[in-house]
């Protein structure tokens, strides 16, 4: 216990060896984490509408929560995709400064998530499938949005996702940023874009809480384990797609065509279960997610 | 698997005899003090937060409490490290609290109802939402589900844990989905928000609830105080996240003050008892006569059974 003389040497130790694992080894291995995270938030990364307009020319646009507003951080709606119609669903961060404060950079409020809920309750009731996009930094903290119910809109979006009838597919294609992203990624399929993120929280806010300090966020990057290849290891995703030579950023037509095969290959998969089956493998996927210990195992 | 309610754990702070300013009233109250009044201020009401295992002394029946899951401790899948490894402060929160994780679940009767109880405790790393947790709401919600208990979750959460990265994250979409396995039984699932409930607990199971109780004066916000200012560069409203604003904005259901809180869970669970026992021997079925449901009088029965766990006749007594 703390107040042994033997345990104070091994917390030194234990300093010491964490601070040689900061300056030296881990530098390298920091460097590349770091890499993919400025490329999952790329200026120039293809967003939700970019993959929209080459992958569902056609596409119809629904807004409204029919509750309080139109909610410009999330789009959805119907699109005509290889002989039947989807339901697409996506976090859309904007391109020039006017189009960022239109679109909150991403972050939605309660009737973002609203609308969502609203858009796949009505796919469910006609059979068709919801495919999402997730690009985040996370839900918006605001006050008005914590009055109309922030946490209970998020909670609400994952059990509608839970109880859908029809095949769900989510793609990550940028930021998974928190609660906010996860809120579209309750999904019997969740793939993820080679250089996207996915993470509890960001480096710099868990920085600043661990660290006291979000300059050592690239400490943080690097031991939350955020990037496609770490997120897949812990089994928490179904699949990684690879990008196009240098990032999704260098060529939009070529990210949206993997994006494009990946769902439909997913889509024919899961449109051949039972919907009973689908959702059994959706809830027993789900009930796996942690990892932890038991009688002495390790439990995955 | 049985264990007994221990109130008297060894803490590193809080020893016998230290006296603690309320937050409320700047009245000086004695720890003894504090107990007898399930620690709240005698004076001005303010609620302390109150440990898990205390929680449970207050709601479950004297010696009906059995632990479930016990045995589940974090297995620190990401190997984190900050300034201290997690590891080491899995093992200072264990020696804190006497907790092995931030929630315990078991079943206990509250008065004479039987009924799965999982409480948290934001003193083990901030009543923080890991594997651990999410495992164990599932296990509480298939015993709820198995013997037919409803299930009561007593929330204080800082949100998810952060040093189990992603995995922390995805707790929230599992226990999700242990709501709605509970809701297809259907089996009762009432949350009690306590001071602090934030983040990935209360973006998760704590809003599924299907009647949302809070104690009152407790915070209740998605996002924390500190990141919305920080977010919107200005200090926010007195009340801002307070259960009182909740309930005004139409978030949650009903504020208790905790002397009040085993009686009025207990009424609440048993009008939702008494529906599904409803739910289970519909009476239009009976009027029909359909074949093969054993008559009028068996559909009596089976109704009367159902309502056995329905606690108000024991209010009353
Ligand atoms: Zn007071």
């Amino acid at each position: 216990m703390p107040t042994l003389p033997g345990v104070h040497l091994k917390d030194e130790i234990a300093k010491i060896t964490h601070r040689l694992r900061e300056l030296g080894l881990s530098r390298q291995v920091d460097r590349a984490v770091w890499d993919k995270i400025e490329l999952a938030r790329h200026a120039e990364r293809p967003y939700t509408l970019d993959y929209i307009h080459h992958m569902f020319p056609g596409f119809i646009e629904l807004a409204g929560d029919r509750c309080f507003a139109d909610d410009a951080a999330i789009v959805g709606g119907l699109a005509a995709y290889m002989g039947r119609t989807i339901m697409v669903i996506g976090h859309q961060k904007g391109r020039d400064l006017a189009a960022r404060t239109r679109r909150n950079f991403g972050m939605p409020r309660p009737e973002g998530y609203r609308k969502a809920q609203r858009l796949m309750l009505l796919a469910n009731k006609f059979g068709i499938p919801v495919f999402t996009m997730i690009d985040t930094p996370g839900a918006y903290p605001g006050v008005a949005a914590e009055e109309r119910g922030q946490a209970g809109a998020i909670s609400a979006t994952l059990l509608c996702m839970a109880r859908l009838d029809v095949p769900i597919v989510a793609v990550i294609i940028g930021e998974g940023g928190s609660g906010g992203a996860l809120a579209l990624g309750l999904a019997d399929r969740v793939l993820m874009l080679e250089n996207s993120i996915y993470s509890v929280i960001s480096p710099e806010s868990c920085a600043a809480i661990l660290w006291k300090d979000s300059g050592e966020a690239h400490l943080a990057a690097q031991t939350l384990k955020l990037t496609s290849s770490q997120v897949a290891e812990l089994e928490v995703i179904d699949a990684v797609l690879p990008e196009p030579r240098g990032g999704a950023h260098r060529d939009h037509a070529g990210a949206a065509h993997i994006v494009k095969e990946a769902l439909e290959d997913n889509l024919r998969q899961l449109e051949a279960l039972h919907p009973q089956k689908r959702k059994q493998e959706r809830f027993a996927k789900f009930r796996r997610m942690g990892i932890w210990r038991e009688n002495g195992l390790t439990l995955f | 698997m049985a264990q007994r309610v221990s109130v008297n754990i060894s803490r590193r702070n809080g020893a016998p005899g230290d006296a603690e300013s309320c937050p409320g009233c700047k009245q000086l109250l004695s720890a003894a003090e504090l107990k007898e009044s399930l620690n709240v201020c005698p004076n001005c009401g303010h609620h302390f937060r109150l440990g898990a295992r205390e929680r449970v002394a207050m709601l479950a029946d004297s010696g009906t409490w059995e632990e479930i899951a016990a045995h589940l401790r974090s297995a620190d899948p990401l190997e984190f490290f900050d300034l201290r490894p997690y590891s080491e402060r899995i093992e200072e929160a264990e020696y804190d609290t006497g907790l092995g994780e931030a929630m315990i679940a078991g079943t206990c009767r509250i008065h004479k109802m039987d009924t799965v109880l999982v409480v948290m405790d934001f003193s083990f790393m901030g009543g923080s939402m890991g594997s651990v947790v999410g495992e164990k709401f599932w296990r509480a919600a298939d015993t709820a589900i198995e013997y037919r208990f409803p299930l009561v979750a007593v929330c204080a959460s800082g949100g998810a844990r952060m040093q189990e990265g992603i995995l922390s994250l995805l707790q929230m979409a599992k226990t999700t989905c242990a709501v709605d396995l509970m809701s297809q039984a259907p089996v009762p699932f009432v949350s009690i928000l306590t001071h602090p409930t934030t983040g990935g607990v209360l973006a998760s199971f704590a809003t599924l609830a299907d009647v949302i109780i809070s104690e009152p004066g407790a915070l209740l916000s998605f996002s924390g105080p500190r990141v919305i200012e920080q977010t919107i560069k200005e200090s926010l409203p007195d009340d801002f996240g307070l259960a009182e604003s909740n309930l005004s904005h139409g978030q949650i259901d009903m504020i208790v003050p905790r002397n009040q809180l085993k009686d009025r869970l207990v009424q609440v669970l048993g009008m939702l008892e008494g529906g599904v026992a409803c739910a289970l021997e519909p009476l239009w079925e009976e009027e029909a006569g359909r074949p093969g449901r054993g008559g009028p009088l068996a559909g009596a029965l089976g109704r009367i059974k159902a309502l056995a766990n329905a606690p108000w006749r024991s209010l009353k007594g």
